[in-house]
């Protein structure tokens, strides 16, 4: 139909045209209208609107001021504290550490953080916190129990069964129930010396206490200046055989300065002067030998 | 000859892609019309029906869009007006995705003019060894002989259509088999290199990528030729408006293929030409009342010829049918006689079964058959092209016999020479390439 003369309007599209349907025919390009540009509006929007300093401003002000009114309710005030166990002291140091100025929201108390606080008193053994309905601060402490009186470079102190530190004591008279030991490393060998300590409860009468020595090994001290030098594995064993010596020949009672048993296999007795003069004195009469 | 070469391995390529991806878009440039038809390939078989998948492959695409434009700046199958043959393609390719709702890339284009040659090839190799491999075939397409195509001329399909291995000829496959002496025949097609570059040009301006072409000769056969015309021997005859072209199968291979510079288009300027009217009025008289067989009754049925001159006397003519008839016969006789004059000098009469298929738009003429069957042969019949799946009713007429051919043809290429790799001995003898290959083939 090559002659024939043009229509007056032509069908084709124009290049525009037929390369925008094409673009709208692209799967990519579909989703990237559909969906993307929707999202890139939504992301936009609120970025474009906080992109101004005096608004985020308002906005944190104003997410402060509506937590501030809900943490302030009275719902979630907490008025007092209750602290369960423990001695009048314990309680007058923990709330001297918690420090809290009632009344404070529960949204405020951080309960771990205390309760790490709480624990970290030397007296305190395990330590509950929880807020009870009715606004109250439930402090539930188990105190550590002293078991000895550790005399140690910074003084008295006391010390629990597994040689924690309980607290400070000011004389050795305040509580004389419990026995004392001394040395530098005591306390970490507090279970020793508690069992050396039962198993010296016939000599209870004259036990003044135990020391350590060399951080390694027990003494064990008796009033007129007596020691019983224990070695330092199978001190319990070789306590018991001195207490066993003792009951059959009265060994302690006698002028002796100290026994040592820090060799097991060689006991060895330490005389006073005098009687090593007056044994002397004895041997010779027996050996018949006149006075003078 | 190996720029050419590349190309249609790129085009192949181009296609392969296109299958990949699932949609492929056909355009069938004509003189009168502009098709471009939307395929899309998702090897799913129908369910059910077994076998029906080797119906010529096509139950493995569906017709997803397809679009209709009146051609422009096309003239006897050839671009003539670049601009107004890429604003036609640009009507057609949109109306089509806009149909398919999807967007398409790759494009197969076929075209029915260009002064198609046909050219048989044959070469022969002696095998090294006695089995015929993939190598060997590469090496006797490359024995055969190029003919002088001239200048400015390009290779539009250059199909193997036989095998001899030694005595033994009509071997559709070789390899495999076992002999001393491969032969082949080559059917080689040229065309005007002028017109493939503008059809080219036109397309890449629209954006699209080429992944193939085709003459439209060959592919109308393919879709309007049944299977055992095909495999016997016949000739497919589309009428198109601007150019008849023809196409010659037997085993079905194309072993020939022409066209006539004469068209629908010729027949309706000769009625404006005759009747004193417009080329649009011509056209509407040729479609409603034409023919080839006059009647009696024709003398008797007056067609109105319409007008809007002001003039009563002119506006108000009448024609008799008879009349109409008396100027398209002579012209349609002229086209007929040239197709004959094609096929005589083909030597078409010595195929075993001289079955002749018309098909394109032109075919349509009432009484055509008749008239064929006086100038071409008693085994004349009318053909429609093959029902694809998806194709809508308006483009399953016989004016739709190429681009049906087209989505055949996408779907199940015909190998072509350039489907197989180069033959070692093509390499440049230094060539990296070479060595590679040497060792392939050897390992």
């Amino acid at each position: 139909m090559c002659a024939m003369s043009n229509p007056a309007r032509d069908p084709a599209p124009s290049r525009l045209a037929y390369r925008v349907q094409r673009l709208w025919l692209t799967p990519l390009f579909r989703r990237a209208l559909f969906r993307g540009m929707p999202l890139a509006f939504l992301v936009a929007l609120p970025a474009v609107w906080f992109a101004d300093d005096a608004r985020r401003a308002a906005i944190g002000t104003e997410i402060a001021a509506l937590r501030d009114q809900i943490v302030s309710r009275p719902e979630f005030m907490v008025g007092m504290m209750t602290i369960k166990g423990g001695s009048d002291e314990l309680r007058a140091d923990i709330r001297e550490v918690l420090a809290l100025d009632f009344p404070v929201s529960s949204f405020d108390l951080d309960l771990k953080a205390m309760r790490v606080v709480v624990q970290e008193l030397d007296a305190v053994k395990a330590a509950d916190l929880r807020v009870r309905p009715g606004g109250i601060l439930e402090v539930a402490v188990q105190e550590r129990v002293p078991a000895v009186v550790w005399r140690g470079e910074a003084g008295l102190e006391m010390l629990d069964r597994q040689g924690r530190r309980v607290a400070h004591l000011e004389q050795r008279a305040a509580r004389p129930d419990l026995p004392l030991i001394a040395g530098k490393g005591a306390d970490a060998a507090v279970p020793e010396a508690l069992a050396l300590i039962a198993a010296a409860a016939p000599l209870s009468a004259r036990l003044r206490g135990l020391v350590r020595v060399g951080e390694r090994r027990w003494d064990v001290v008796l009033d007129r200046g007596q020691r019983i030098l224990l070695p330092e594995t199978g001190a319990l064993v070789s306590l018991e055989r001195v207490i066993a010596l003792d009951h059959v020949s009265d060994m302690l009672a006698r002028d002796v300065l100290a026994v040592d048993m820090r060799n097991p296999n060689r006991p060895t007795l330490r005389l006073a002067e005098g009687a090593v003069d007056e044994l002397k004195r004895i041997r010779r009469l027996q050996a018949g030998a006149s006075e003078g | 000859m190996t720029d050419l070469y590349q190309s249609q391995r790129a085009m192949r390529k181009m296609r392969q892609q296109a299958m990949d991806r699932g949609v492929i878009a056909i355009l069938d440039v004509g003189s009168s019309k502009i098709a471009c038809l939307v395929l899309r390939f998702d090897g799913a078989e129908p369910a059910g029906v077994e076998g029906i998948g080797a119906l010529a492959g096509q139950s493995r695409f569906r017709v997803i869009g397809a679009a209709t434009t009146r051609s422009r700046g096309v003239r006897f199958g050839e671009i003539h007006a670049m601009q107004e043959a890429e604003r036609a393609i640009r009507t057609a390719v949109q109306g089509a995705q806009k149909m398919a709702r999807v967007r398409v890339d790759h494009v197969i284009a076929c075209f029915s003019g260009a002064e198609p040659r046909s050219y048989g090839l044959e070469g022969a190799i002696d095998l090294a060894e006695g089995q015929v491999g993939a190598a060997d075939v590469a090496r006797v397409l490359a024995a055969c002989e190029m003919p002088e195509i001239g200048p400015h001329r390009e290779v539009l399909h250059a199909q193997p259509v036989n095998f001899a291995l030694d005595h033994r000829s009509g071997l559709g496959d070789p390899r495999g088999q076992i002999g001393n002496r491969l032969a082949c025949d080559m059917h080689l097609l040229s065309v005007d290199e002028s017109a493939v570059q503008n059809l080219a040009h036109c397309i890449h301006r629209c954006d699209l990528e080429l992944a193939g072409l085709a003459s439209s000769a060959y592919v109308a056969g393919i879709s309007s030729l049944v299977e055992d015309e095909q495999e016997l021997g016949a000739a497919c005859i589309d009428m198109g408006g601007g150019a008849t072209g023809l196409s010659i199968f037997i085993k079905k291979h194309m072993i020939y293929a022409d066209s006539v510079r004469l068209g629908g288009d010729h027949v309706t300027s000769d009625i404006s030409k005759g009747l004193q009217v417009p080329l649009a009025t011509a056209e509407r008289l040729k479609t409603l009342y034409g023919g080839v067989v006059a009647t009696g009754m024709d003398d008797r049925e007056m067609i109105g010829l319409g007008g809007d001159s002001g003039d009563y006397e002119r506006d108000s003519r009448t024609v008799s049918r008879a009349e109409l008839i008396g100027i398209m016969r002579p012209r349609v006789e002229e086209i007929l006689e040239d197709v004959r004059a094609r096929l005589d000098a083909a030597g078409f009469e010595h195929l075993p079964a001289r079955q002749i298929v018309l098909t394109g738009a032109g075919s349509q003429i009432p009484g055509l058959d008749a008239l064929a069957a006086r100038i071409l042969g008693q085994q004349v019949r009318l053909g429609r092209p093959l029902r694809v799946q998806g194709l809508p009713q308006s483009a399953t007429g016989p004016g739709f016999a190429a681009a049906v051919g087209l989505c055949l043809f996408a779907a199940h290429p015909q190998d072509e020479w350039w489907d197989f790799d180069i033959a070692p001995e093509r390499y440049p003898a230094r060539s990296l390439k070479r060595a590679v290959r040497w060792f392939k083939d050897n390992w």
